[in-house]
Order: C-alpha cells, then structure tokens, then sequence
C-alpha cells in the first residue's frame, strides 16, 4: 500500500537526516569553530587573573548591591543595586535584572504607551541623576543620547553609543580623579567603528572600556 | 537618517542581487538535473540516500502521489519533533541536556512542534530556558532544514507544472503528468544547496563571534561582583539554517538580537544576506527554467521594488523616533556619537537602520527572526512588517513558499490584465482558466482568512484575551499584539510582538511551567491550516497546468516580461493585502502611527 | 416615453448590418422595468453570489427597519430608523439596477429575435409525393418541393432544381440570391423565399432546431451557457465576495475589542460596498450583449464559447480567391512584340475588349487608358464585335476589314499561323514567363500579326494590406490558401502582405496544416463554404462558414456569416475581444473602486474610537480623506454611488469597452490607466458629490 510505504520511508528519512543534519553538521561546526575560532566559539570570555569576568560581547550590570541593615536589599527576590560611578554603566534593560538567570528578553514596551513613556522618564531622571552634576553646564532630558534612555533589545547589550560614552566621561574622570582627556582617549579606543567600514553603527564596549580603567 | 543608513539598504539590495543570481543559475541546475560542481562531492552520498529511504527517482509523481509523500513525510516530522521535545529529560544521557531542563508541557509542544514543521518558528518558550541543546540540534533544526527543503520543492514542482511541455503525442488529458519526485527534489535540496551554504554561514558567524560549543551556561559575577549567568551553546550552526531556511527560531530568547546569535554589523549585514539569499535565488532559478530569463526578472522587480518601499518607509518612520520618546522629552535627531530615533528595543551595534532593515528582511520572508523589539516600532515602522504580512509572504517570502506564493498570484494578475487584452488569459503559453482560478483563488485566500477569523477568535474571547500582558499593552497596542500573533502564525513567519504569551514559565527550566492552551492550539492549528492547504492548492495548480498544451507568445498575447506587468502585479498584490487587512489594520498599527497621544 | 429608435452608426464594413436595438425604445424599457423586479426571486438571484449576497443584506436591512418602526428600536442599535430605511431601499436598488442591466440586454436580443420570429409563419410543405405536412413536422430527409412565392418550410439542400431565393429576412440583404442543387450553393433557409422557379429540398434539421429558432434562442439568450472565461470570472467574483464577508464579519469583534460597536446595518453596507458588485452585476448583460453585437454584424454565432474563442485566434487561414484576391483576372501589363510599340499593343488590345463586358475585358479598356488612350465608340466605326466562344477561345472586333482579336496564346497562333502569318519567336516565351509566374496571358493579333501580350493576373482587393498590418498588431498572423503554385502564391501573399501561405492546397493539405497549428499551440480560424471545406472549418477552433455555402460547411463551422463576407472574420475577432476587455475592464474598475469606499466608511465607523475625550473623535477620523459630512451620510453616500455606478455603465457593457487593434501591452497599459487608476479615483469624486447632496439634504 502506497500511504504506507511512503510513511516508512518518511521515517527512515527522518533518521537519516536527524543524524545528518542534527548531529553531524553541528558537530562538525563545532569542531570546527573549537579548532579554529577557539576564543570566538566559546563566547569571547575575558578573564581578570584567572578569574572569568565576563564576556566581551554580553552587555552587564556595572552596579553595587544596595544595603539596608547591613544586608543585601532584595525585592521581589532580586537583588536592588545602584550604579556604581566609578565605571560606564550599560544601556538600561527593562526586563533583565543582573540576577543569576541566564535568561534574556524584550521589554515589549510599545510606542504609544504610557508604560514606555514612565520607564524612558525614568531612565532619563536615573541618567542625569548620575551623570548631571558631572556634565560641564548640566543635563536636560534633551541631551540624553537615546540609547542611555531606551533599553535594549536583547537585555545584555555590551555597548553605548559614543555620545553615550563621552557624557559619562565627565563622571568617570571626576569620581576617578583622572584627567578628562585621559578617559577620552580610552573611550575613543575602545570604541569599535562600522565593520568593513560601513556595516553597523560605532559603539563602544561597555566591559572592556571599565577593565581598561581599572587597569590604569 | 543617515548617508550609512541609505547606503546600507542600496549596499545590501546589490550584493544580494550578486549572490542570488550565480546561485539562481546552480539551482536551475541542481533541479533540472544538469551536472554541477558538486556532483563529484555530493553524487555518490545523494545516491546512497534514495537507496536508504527507498525511492526510485527516474519514477516522477503526478500532482498527487507528489503531495502524498509531502504529506506523509510532514506527518512522521511532526510525530518525531514532538517526542523528541516530549521526552527532552530522556536524552540528558547525550551529555546534550547540561542545564537538565525538563520538557515542556503538551500544549506548547504541540504548538511548537507544529511552528516548526510548518517553516514558521513561532515561540512562546525561550530557547535558552525551555530547550536542551539535544533539543535544539537533533529536534528543531533537522526541522529547520527539511520543512526548509520542502517549501523549496513545492515551489519547484509548481514551475515544473508551468514550464513542462508535454509533447501533444504524449499528452493524454486523462493521465496526470509528473511535476518531478518530492523525494528527489527533498534530498538535493538539502545536499545541494542548504548544507553547503549553511556550513559556510556558520563558519563566518563563528569567525565573527557567534558561539559554538557544548558547554554548561557559565556563571561569574563581574567586575563590580554582581552575579550573571552566560548562556552557551551550539548556536552558530543552529543561526545560519536558521537564517537559511528562513525560519526564524532563536537559539535564544532575544533571537538575533542576542550578541551570541548575531555579534557585530557584519554578522547583521550577513544574516539578512542569508534570509532573502534563496528566494531571491529561487526567482532567477524560476526564470532559468522558464527558458525566459526576462519572466524572473520581472518577478524579482517586482519584489525588490516593494521590499525597497517597505525598508524605506520603516527606516524613515524608526529615524523619526515614537511619541513615547518624545512625551518622555528625548530628542530623537540625529547627533554626533548617536543614532537618534527609536532605540527602544533595538541594539546599539546595529542602529537604526540595521534593525529596521534586519526586521523588514525577515518580515517579508517567512523568517521571522528579529534583531530588534518588533512591538517597540513606532506605529508606521511596525505597520510595515504588518503589511508584508498582509501581502501574504510574496516579497521574497519564504523559501519555496515566497516564489510559489507570488506565482498563484502572478497568475491572478494574468488572468485580470488577460481579460483586459481580449484573449483568454496565459501564462508562459498555458491557458488560466476556471480550474486554476478557482485554485489560485482558495490558495491566495486561505493566508489572510485564517489570519482573520483567528485573530477574530482570539479577540473575541476571554481565553484569547488571556495571552495579553495587559501590564505593558493596552489600547490598540493590545490589539496590535493579538492581530500580528495570529498574522505571524498564518503566514508561516513565525516574528512577534512578543508580549503576546501562550506559555507561562516561573523559572528556567520548565519546572512548573504552563501552556496558555487556547493560543497553543488556535496557533498551531493556523499554522498548519495555512501551510499546508496552500502547498496542496500550489500542487494541484502544478498537476492542472502540467497537463496543459503551450500556445507560443505573440503580438496579442499579454506579455509577463515587461514593467507594465510589473505594475500590474504590484498593484493585484496591494490591492488584495490592503482590501484585506486594511480594517484590522486601523484599529492597531495605523492608529498608532495617526496619533501622538500615549494609551 | 419616447418611442424614437436610434440609428447605430453604419460603421465598418459589412453593408447589411443590423440596428442597434436602442435602450430608449419605451416598450423594451417598460419591460425591463418589470422584469428587474421580477428577477428579485431570490431562486433567480442565486445562480449570482454576488447579487444574492447584496440582496440578503436588503432583506436583513429592511427586517432591522421594520423592527425599529415597529417597536423594537434597539435591534438598530444606535441607528435612527430613517439610516436603516436609506440603506435598506439603496439595497434593493442596487439589485434592480443589476437585474435591469441584464433585463435591458435580454430586451434587445428579444426586440431581434421578435423581428426574426414574425417571420416564422405556418408554413405547410408540399411533399415530393405530393402529400402536405406542416413545417413543425418536417424531419431530416424529408423531401419537400417549393415553388416560386412560397416560403421554404426548413433549413435543407437543393437537390432538384434551380431558384431566386429572397433571403433579407436573415441576411437583411435585399437582392435575392440564386441557390440551386448541387455544388456549393446549395444550402437554403427556412423561412427564406422562393421567388422564381421550383425547387427540391431535403430537409436537414430537426424540428426546433432551423436555423432560425437556434438564431431566436441565441438572441434572447435562452440558451446562454456561460462561457468558459465567465465560469472562471465567476469563480473569481465569487473567492472575493467570500474573502470580504470574513473581513467584514471579523470587523464585529475588532470593533468591540476596540470599544466600538458597530451595526449590522452599516456592516452591510460595508460589505455590499466591497464585494465587487459593479461587474456581478453586468456580468450577463455584457455577454448578451456581445452575442447582440455579433448578431447586428449578421453573424450568427452557434455557441458564446465560439465567440470568446475567436478573441483568442492566433492564426487566420484565408481563401485566396475571393477573399484576398477580387477573384477575377485583370490586365497589369502590355507585352509589345519586337517591333510594335506598347501603345499600338494598347490600343488594339482595347479596340478588341470595347464590346467585351467581362471584367477581364473591362480592365484591359482601363489599363489602357493608362496609355492616353480615348475611349473610342463603337458604334461610330462600323465596328463589328466578335464574341468569345468555347470553339474559337477568343474574342474581338471586325473595323475596317482589319480583324483585331485577343485569345488564348495557342488560339491566336494557330489563327495567326491559318492566315500566314508567323508568330514571332518572343512570343512563346513570353506566353510560358506569364503563365509560370501565375498570371494569364492573352495575345493580342491584328490579322496575322501577332501584336504582343495582355498580362492579366490576381489583383489583391483594395484595402488588403491595411488589414492585414491590422490583424498583426492584434497578434493575428494570417495565412493565405490557394491552389496557385509556390511562385505565384509567394507574389501575391507579399503583395497582400499576408505573413504566409500555403500553396498548391488540396483540402488535406489544409486540414494537416490546421492540425500542425493547433499542435504548435495556436488557435486557428478559418472562413469556408464549400462542402470540401467542411473537414477544415470543423477542425478549427473559429470555423467561419459564409451562409451562401453548403449544408455541410454550415453545419462545421461553429459560425455562420450571414453576408457571406470573408473579411467578417477580422469583426469577428474584434467582437470577441471586446467581450474580455469589457470583463476584465469593469471587474477592475470594481475592486479599484474598493479603496475609495473604505475611506468613507471606515473613517465613518472608527470615527470615535480610541479617542482621548469620551464621545469626542478619535485619531482614524483623520483618514476621512474626502470631508464628508457625517459618519452616516458618508455610509449613504457610499452605498448609493455602488448603486448608481450600475446604471451609469450599462452603456458601456452593452457597447463594449472600445478596443484598438494595438498590441497587448499597450492595450494593458491603456486598460489600467482608464480603468484602474480611473476606478481608483472616480469613486472619491462620485462619493463626494453624492456626499455634498445627502449630508445638505439631510442637514445631518
């Protein structure tokens, strides 16, 4: 009978190609890339003496946990934290806490919203908070760069935009004591330019930016 | 907007047109059974596996036995995912399972299962907190290569039935001629073409930052000692079929927004690249086998010109930046060191028009995989992906699926502007008469009426209603969700306005996680209504036109080739999108792009 | 009412051309104003989803009215009772414009076909044996003998006999025709009058199926099936209606999640709005009126797929003789001897053609007046006319004593050579250069000196060539049939400007050659009359048979050509297409129409949603492109526009969308313009106007 023939060869084709597709290709990648991208493969990992700190190209929490009472403050079971002024501090995220969770996700706030106008207002108002008393003539909501007031797509961006980066040099300088300048050029070496060229946008990386600071 | 923003959609429109036409001509080749430069590599192991499965190949399959096969192949795909994905903690064994997720509950499982099968990859888990890595590669990407392989022979078997001439000897008006072997046309696309390109799209993400590895998820704390977690795992092979095939499915939650899936402006710039690669391709291979070059370039204008229109006004509407933003106070021009516009939702590294375009890329296929928040657009940038929905997949579309998709409704547009020459409408010599009208006419149908009467459903009830974050949507936002949720579905595309939810997960890992059933279900259940009763509406139009006698081309005859058909198709597509969705429309996307007034 | 009859410009061609019946005439649109309502009966209504659709939404509306008057306002919802009662009888309108559309045509076919039935009187035939039967009783085989006065009783054969026949009644040609038995004018027609001599005729039909009932039927469009393009229009009309219902039936719950309620009432009209009613409903009238309009060009169509296929026709197959060539010899060229001037030659050549009436002899007199030559009398010079006979195979005058003759090559000779004179040895020549290239030779002598050759050969008819490049810019190539050799057929096919020829034809030889077209995918037409000719015009796709020719062809062909005008066929074609265009053309000024009307209504019905003041207008209230008054004057305003439209384009389906023999995609080019940018935007025009009326009017 032809329905069922053609379902016993769907099945063995099936397997063929669970073991074809499923297993060999990505093994063979794997190797691949193990062997011949080993740095890029395993998620450009940076280490601080031997020590893994992060990776490279997931955006972090620059921030130190708020106390009260001599402990850790937790709401809703994750951990409160402020900025820490001593370093860049990322894009803000609307969903993901610098918990432990791995998981990453969009904040869905829409355009016309209420709820996104609340959470931009906020950032603004967190933003110029942090960097206003720093910035030579002050901060207005209208000189924020939109990517320190708009969080993220993935949760984890690793960069900011330059403009971003340059409003809180003035901070990092002072609280750092360094000269302005000397923050400027790390910013500036940081900043990782259009691929090819052309292909992206420059944007500066939030993690290696701050281990270069401390590394001065 | 900027020179680089423009210059980016000009840059990308060209190479893609570069790539797409050698690999139009090798696929011309690859289904017409010309030798090509792979048969030396892939002869032998294609041979040996029509000998596994058991298929003789130089037997052809008419319209039917052809979609027998297609369907009985989709059937056992569909069981396997399913107990693959239902007995996920069963395979920990493969050392492939490091975060010990359990599987996932049969409501979501169903729907899943069925969004892979049918090319779509709509979620409502997040890869990176539902999935073992087994999961991922053995279950859903074997289904993102092969549900791939067949929308890609549909639309084979379907030029087949327009372009073979049986010769008036032969021809028995009886008998159903063969539109080729689904077997064949399965395996050689799979060895021919996704295998190759995919390991080659694998490896430039690889070099550029896109892991791959079978480690456990790596927790630190950082700098300032606050604790995170990394996700890992075997992402790069998993990103370029998904990209490839133009499915769509994230190895992670935020899909090609995540740095791990899609690192820098050159993995962005390739990715699209790999989205609209084959249906572009798939075109010029159309017009190959036309024995008219001129037929594909046609429909490819046609394409490229509304893909260019879309990406225009999506780029231009994101730049301008959301009422939000501007109630919040933020200026959203354009400054040195910023990208200005909509950031909201969207990663630095791209920009603007990197997610703009990214997005408009895989919304015009069936891909569906975003780089940037789709429900944060401002309400014209989000109108547009809602409006290459409403055209039904046609601009590029999906692979296979796009080409067979626009050919029911090229075949639309020759019987009106046939009529409106004075013949008896045909295309590439062969008549379009009542049989392949009423066929074409179900087939174009089918999308949007399931689309509707779903979202109609889903609006309509409080079950429905359940699956709506009312926290973070309300007003036409709400309704912009619902409606894009069950468009999505119905075109196969699988992109979302993510606050739509149809599974609920306290913690990674599945551990006391549910299903919103009737989203699950209504979902899956579009999804596989409108794939597959428009591949057996494509098929029969294959098995009804194979059989047809070819008139030559002449002064009277309306011509297929030229712009003003262009225009024509163009404008049947419009007109039949618009006229379908534009009420539904209104009352989300087009109310909020009208107004700057926060809901 | 005005009962005057408008005359049909007398265009084209074919002389004996019908009148338009004009849609003016009172007794026609008396009854189909009654008719339209009549058609109301929704088991008429069904057979078109389209008009049913709009009519049950009559049926709903004028319910929801009745209700609201009666008592039960809230079943309106918010609508006041004069809104649904506006709607409900713009509803019915719609459907009685549509039905009077289609009434309006029947009416004309049935004006024709009254004309054709008063001519069917009883008849009682007198039968070989003497015996007398009526005509309804006559079978196939019947013999019947007709005399002069009489009516022949059916369509039939002469087999005995010669006879004048007064054939107007069919052909509207006045002159009467001879038919006689055997050979290819054989065919008579029921109904047709003897008018001199008797005849024998056996009688070829079945009662109820002449000639002129199947001509009746066609007119009236009794027997209409649809044809195979209207099955798949249909289908498409159909697949919209359908898509729309769903839009507008899912537009409920999209409003209410939206906080808007929308009534049914307006829902309706929304739906009657989209669904492509302006082509539902002229639908049939425009394929009545194409067979009315190949019917007025007296060509009697058995099937409307015959019709719709000549649109299609790729390659036509022409009868050289008659058809492309006048038929007759005429002189082109004087061929002097040595020694003898051309216009000497002339002038003796005219000299012995002067008494000679046959168009052969007429136009060496006109060739050789090209040489300046007068006309001489005859009678003033003694002359003495020699006529032609099958013994001497020459003719001539006796002036003078001199004996001026012109004959067949071998004729002259051997009168030359009887008389002693020598035959110059050009002339031989001279005689086989002619004949080979085709032509026909006739020496010229003056007593025994042979003076030279008249040239007469095939003159292509005026105007050949015109429409030829015609046809080919339609896409029609044509081909020429003749018997002629390769060599002559190829001179008069250039000087045609035909695009090929078949030479040396035999019926088989067309036959295959029909067969190897249609394998190579053409559609092929082809004219005939003669009995041979049958297999040929049954195996084409369009087989014209001219109404002078046999039974047989008449029976083969799926046409008959009342004035046997083997040019119809390019009317033909014309008609043909005409009847596509003007389809595809309104079905896109239909849906084009679409987009104007959602930007009356939608903006009517959204026009508080999602408003920031409760009550107040919400942000969709901007698409209200066009101003229109208020929500419910720009639902009205809509719905009577999709009505009047109907009514308004009557005109153009009974006439058809003009149609230019240019090529297909200038055609498209045109097509879209008028009709499609042009449905685009005469509904924003229309819907204001209207708009301006209603909203002041009703001073909503």
């Amino acid at each position: 009978m032809t329905i069922r023939k053609e379902l016993v060869r769907s099945l063995v084709a099936m397997l063929v190609f669970t073991l074809l597709l499923g297993v060999a290709y990505p093994l063979v990648v794997t190797g691949i890339g193990q062997l011949a991208f080993r740095s890029q493969a395993n998620g450009e990992l940076v280490h601080v003496h031997g020590r893994l700190v992060g990776s490279k190209l997931i955006g972090q929490n620059f921030a130190l946990p708020v106390y009260r009472h001599g402990k850790p403050l937790y709401q809703h079971g994750v951990l409160v934290t402020r900025p820490d002024p001593r370093y860049f501090q990322t894009r803000p995220s609307g969903t993901t806490p610098a918990d432990n969770d791995a998981a990453t996700s969009f904040a869905n706030y829409g355009p016309n919203s209420t709820v996104t106008e609340k959470a931009i207002a906020a950032n603004i108002a967190a933003y110029i908070a942090l960097n206003g008393r720093y910035y030579p003539g002050g901060l207005t909501a209208a000189k924020v760069p939109v990517d320190a007031a708009d969080t993220s797509a993935s949760g984890v961006d690793p960069d900011i935009s330059v403009a971003n980066a340059r409003i809180q040099a003035y901070r990092v300088a002072a609280v750092r004591h360094l000269p302005l300048g000397t923050v400027d050029a790390l910013v500036a070496k940081y900043t990782i330019g259009r691929s090819l060229g052309f292909l992206g946008e420059p944007s500066v990386d939030v993690l290696e930016l701050n281990l270069a600071l401390d590394r001065l | 907007m900027t020179v680089y923003g423009w210059g980016l959609i000009v840059v990308f429109a060209l190479v893609l047109t570069a790539l797409a036409l050698p690999l139009g001509r090798y696929m011309a080749a690859v289904y017409t059974g010309q030798r090509t430069f792979m048969d030396p590599l892939l002869a032998r192991p294609e041979h040996l596996l029509y000998r596994v499965i058991g298929v003789r190949v130089d037997r052809g399959q008419d319209w039917k036995r052809y979609a027998t096969s297609l369907i009985a192949f989709s059937l056992v795909g569909w069981l396997l995912l399913y107990f693959i994905l239902r007995t996920q903690t069963l395979w920990s064994f493969t050392g492939l399972n490091p975060m010990g997720y359990h599987s996932m509950p049969w409501n979501v499982a169903f729907n899943t299962v069925s969004s892979f099968l049918t090319n779509t990859n709509w979620q409502y888990y997040g890869g990176e907190t539902t999935m073992s890595y087994f999961s991922q590669m053995a279950g859903l990407a074997v289904q993102n290569f092969v549900s791939a392989a067949v929308g890609i022979s549909v639309a084979v078997a379907l030029i087949r039935g327009i372009v073979t001439h049986v010769a008036t000897s032969e021809r028995d008006s009886a008998k159903a001629h063969s539109i080729g072997n689904f077997w064949q046309d399965l395996v050689r696309t799979v060895l021919y073409v996704l295998l190759p390109i995919s390991l080659i799209i694998a490896l430039i993400l690889l070099s550029q930052g896109v892991i791959e590895n079978f480690s456990r998820y790596l927790s630190f704390t950082g700098i300032t000692h606050i604790a995170q977690t990394l996700a890992m795992g075997p992402v790069a092979s998993q990103e370029a079929i998904k990209l490839l095939g133009t499915n769509g499915g994230g190895f992670f939650n935020t899909n090609s927004a995540h740095p791990f899936e899609n690192s820098n402006g050159l993995t962005n710039f390739v990715e699209m690249l790999a989205v609209l690669l084959i249906p572009a391709a798939l075109v010029f291979t159309y017009g190959r086998m036309t024995g008219n070059r001129r037929q594909g370039y046609a429909i490819y204008a046609t394409m490229m010109l509304m893909f260019l229109g879309a990406a225009a006004v999506c780029y231009i509407a994101e730049a301008h930046g959301s009422p939000a933003q501007h109630v919040a106070g933020l200026h959203t021009a354009v400054r040195a060191g910023t990208t200005g516009g909509n950031m909201e939702g969207k990663e630095q590294r791209f920009g603007i028009a990197g997610s703009a375009l990214f997005n408009v890329v895989t919304t015009v296929t069936s891909c569906g995989a975003v780089n940037s928040a789709l429900e944060s657009f401002t309400g014209i940038g989000g109108a547009v992906p809602f409006a290459n929905l409403s055209a039904s997949e046609v601009i590029f579309g999906g692979v296979g699926t796009g080409l067979y998709s626009i050919l029911l409704y090229v075949l639309l547009a020759v019987f009106l502007g046939g009529l409106m020459v004075g013949r008896t409408p045909e295309y590439i010599g062969k008549k379009v008469e009542a049989r392949e009208i009423k066929l074409v006419a179900l087939g174009i149908l089918i999308t949007p009426l399931s689309a509707l009467f779903s979202t109609a459903l889903a609006t309509a009830t409080r079950a429905g209603r359940a699956s709506i974050d009312t926290a973070i949507a309300h007003g036409p936002q709400a309704f912009s969700e619902t409606l894009y949720a069950y468009l999505s579905q119905a075109n196969n595309n699988g992109s979302a306005f993510a606050g739509y939810s149809g599974f609920v997960q306290p913690v990674a890992g599945n551990v006391g996680s549910h299903g919103i059933t009737f989203a699950d279900l209504l979902g899956g259940f579009t999804m596989l209504f409108a794939r597959y009763a428009p591949i057996l509406f494509a098929l029969a139009v294959a098995g009804t036109l194979v059989n047809k006698r070819v008139s030559p081309a002449g002064l009277g005859t309306m011509r297929t080739d030229n712009p003003t058909f262009v225009v024509l198709l163009i404008g049947v597509i419009v007109l039949v999108g618009a006229l379908t969705f534009f009420p539904a429309l209104l009352l989300g996307p087009i109310v909020q792009g009208l107004t700057g007034h926060l809901y | 009412m005005s009962t005057t009859t408008a005359q049909a410009p007398a265009a084209g061609p074919s002389p004996g051309r019908r009148q338009a019946v004009s849609v003016l005439r009172g007794d026609i649109a008396r009854r189909a104003l009654r008719d339209s309502i009549i058609k109301l009966d929704p088991r008429v209504q069904v057979r078109n989803p389209v008009m049913f659709v709009v009519e049950l939404g009559a049926v709903i509306t004028s319910g929801t009215w009745i209700a609201q008057v009666f008592g039960q306002p809230a079943l309106g919802g918010h609508d006041p009772a004069w809104y649904t009662f506006t709607i409900a009888i713009w509803l019915w309108l719609t459907v009685i414009f549509a039905n009077l559309a289609e009434a309006f045509a029947e009416g004309r076919g049935r004006a024709q076909a009254d004309t054709l039935r008063s001519m069917r009187q009883q008849t009682v035939a007198t039968m070989q044996d003497g015996s007398t039967r009526r005509a309804e009783e006559l079978r196939r085989g019947d013999r019947v003998v007709v005399v002069a006065g009489e009516l022949i009783p059916g369509d039939g054969t002469v087999v005995e006999g010669i006879a004048s026949v007064d054939e107007s009644a069919i052909t509207g040609e006045s002159a009467p025709v001879i038919r006689e038995s055997g050979g290819d004018r054989s065919a008579v027609t029921g109904g047709t009058r003897v008018l001199s001599d008797r005849i024998v005729v056996e009688i070829t039909q079945e009662p109820g199926q002449s000639f002129l009932d199947r001509m009746i039927n066609l007119v009236e469009g009794a027997q209409r099936r649809k044809t195979p393009n209207e099955v798949a229009l249909g289908i498409l009309l159909s697949g919209l209606t359908l898509i729309f219902m769903i839009v507008v039936a899912t537009l409920r719950p999209f409003g209410l999640f939206a906080g808007t309620n929308i009534s049914d009432t307006t829902l309706i009209s929304l739906l009657v709005a989209l669904i492509p009613t302006t082509i539902g409903a002229l639908l049939s009238a425009i394929g009545i009126a194409g067979m009315d309009r190949l019917v007025r060009r007296n060509v009697l169509a058995l099937s409307g797929r015959a019709v719709e296929a000549s649109g299609d026709v790729d390659v036509l197959l022409l009868d050289k003789t008659g058809t492309i060539t006048i038929g007759n010899r005429l002189a082109s060229e004087f061929v002097p001897m040595p020694g003898v001037s051309e216009v000497e030659l002339a002038e003796v050549a005219q000299l012995a053609s002067l008494a000679d009436e046959t168009p052969e002899g007429r136009s060496i007199v006109v060739l050789a007046k090209r040489y300046g030559i007068r006309e001489h009398d005859l009678t003033q010079m003694h002359a003495e006319f020699v006529p032609f006979t099958a013994q001497t195979r020459m003719s001539g005058v006796d002036i003078d004593g001199q004996r001026l003759r012109k004959g067949a090559g071998d004729a002259v000779i051997a009168m030359v050579a009887a008389e002693g004179g020598q035959p110059p040895a050009e002339l031989r020549q001279t005689l086989d250069r002619i004949a080979g290239e085709g032509g026909t030779p006739l020496a010229v002598a003056r007593d025994n000196q042979v003076l030279g050759v008249v040239y007469l050969k095939d003159t292509v008819k005026e105007g050949m060539r015109q429409r030829f490049d015609q046809l080919r810019a339609m896409g029609i190539r044509t081909i020429m049939i003749t018997g002629d050799n390769r060599l002559t057929a190829k001179k008069i096919a250039a000087e045609a400007g035909v695009d090929d020829f078949l030479a040396e034809a035999t019926p088989e030889k067309k036959l295959e050659l029909i067969r190897e077209q249609q394998a190579a995918g053409r559609m092929v037409a082809m004219t005939g009359d003669g009995t041979n000719d049958a297999p040929a015009l049954a195996q084409a796709d369009v087989g014209v048979a001219m109404n002078t020719g046999t039974q047989a062809a008449r029976e083969a062909g799926n046409m008959v050509d009342l004035d046997s005008n083997p040019t119809k066929l390019i009317e033909i074609v014309e008609v043909g297409k005409q009847l596509l265009i003007t389809r595809g053309a309104l079905t896109t000024f239909s849906i084009a129409n679409d987009v104007a009307k959602y930007f009356a209504i939608l903006p009517a019905i959204f026009i508080s949603t999602y408003a920031t003041v409760r009550g107040g207008k919400g942000p969709l209230s901007v698409l209200n492109v066009m101003g229109l008054g208020d929500p419910r004057s720009a639902v009205i305003s809509a719905i009577v526009f999709n009505a009047i439209v109907i009514p308004l384009l009557i005109p153009i389906s009974l006439r058809g969308v003009s149609y230019r023999p240019v090529g297909a995609s200038a055609l498209l080019r045109r097509n879209l313009l008028i009709y499609g940018l042009g449905g685009l935007a005469a509904p924003f025009i229309g819907i204001k106007l209207i708009d301006l009326i209603v909203h002041n009017l009703l001073g909503a």
